[in-house]
């Protein structure tokens, strides 16, 4: 495989956990009724990230995307991570 | 003898020349920067990780900078029972690099809070503490957007049995309240430390709260508390 041939796009989606108040979310969900959309509740903001694998190998690119999401793109102590592989070519 | 200081400076750091400034100009010890690709410390005795943004805050507050160079040195220094000092974004690199249990979560009010604050010492028996008089408070100031301290009940329970909590705001007359709490932080907390005793985090900046001139010296007490006591 030439390095440099991505062949996975990873789609990271972080959310704060539900035991975790999330003050941003309730702002925005002011800014809802303000709107005039009063049957909206439970507004909770989170991060979506995406990165590309050199890899063509699920097992390795899996094992990659976990490091990188538990040890750095999401802190385990206040958000929980799930994340979708596509394959390239 | 005095113990010698290391300032870190991240990309991002902002408070950096406040600390350095303090210990250099005030109380007169000596200090070096060093820079977050270094790995050397420098034979420092105690470090700072300084107020700021780091890596401009990007993802969490701290999470970049957690996965510097310097770091690694840090934490094994930590584990070698090195003294360690992190204030505000220094606070969230240690949270974040796991040397101190915990999460800085935003601000409950969402907002940026640059004001002075009241802070009672809640444990006066830490190498940075000692002999502090508990019934007194010290006027420190604040300047964060993400100070609000989380963490889950069962590590606060165990962090209350080993008296971790080591500053708290309060009102001027030292009274503990949700109104003198300014971000939301669990049971006031503005300052923890380690089981070990040797890695403190505090969100207030007594960096900025030691020269006369400033109008306000309360924070002295804290760097003088450290200077006195790291060989005792």
């Amino acid at each position: 495989m030439i390095k440099g041939q991505r062949l996975y796009k990873v789609k990271v989606l972080i959310k704060r956990r539900s035991s975790i108040l999330d003050p941003q979310g309730k702002a925005v969900e002011k800014g809802a009724k303000n709107l005039g959309l009063t049957d909206i509740s439970g507004t909770r903001i989170g991060k979506y990230i995406e990165f590309l694998v050199d890899s063509n190998d699920e097992k390795i690119t899996k094992k990659e995307a976990n490091e990188y999401c538990s040890k750095l793109l999401a802190n385990p102590i206040m958000e929980d991570y799930v994340y979708s592989l596509e394959k390239l070519s | 003898m005095k113990p010698k200081f290391g300032v870190v400076v991240f990309p991002g750091s902002n408070c950096d020349h406040d600390a350095y400034y303090s210990l250099k100009k005030i109380f007169h010890t000596e200090v070096n920067f060093l820079w977050h690709k270094e790995t050397d410390l420098k034979n420092s005795d105690v470090i700072i990780l300084p107020g700021g943004f780091s890596y401009g805050d990007y993802l969490r507050s701290g999470a970049i900078a957690r996965f510097s160079p310097i770091m690694n040195s840090i934490i094994k220094f930590a584990a070698e029972g090195g003294y360690i000092m992190g204030i505000c974004n220094g606070f969230q690199i240690l949270v974040e690099a796991e040397l101190l249990p915990g999460v800085l979560l935003k601000n409950k009010s969402l907002q940026f809070v640059c004001k002075d604050v009241y802070l009672s010492v809640a444990n006066n028996n830490t190498v940075f503490t000692r002999g502090i008089e508990t019934n007194k408070t010290l006027k420190i100031p604040i300047a964060h957007g993400e100070g609000n301290y989380f963490v889950d009940q069962t590590r606060l329970k165990t962090m209350i049995e080993n008296n971790q909590i080591v500053f708290k705001y309060v009102s001027k007359d030292g009274k503990e309240s949700e109104a003198n709490n300014p971000n939301g932080s669990l049971m006031n907390i503005a300052g923890i430390i380690n089981t070990k005793g040797n890695v403190l985090g505090m969100m207030p900046h007594p960096e900025r709260a030691c020269n006369p001139v400033l109008g306000n010296t309360d924070g002295s007490v804290i760097f003088e508390t450290v200077i006195n006591n790291i060989f005792n």
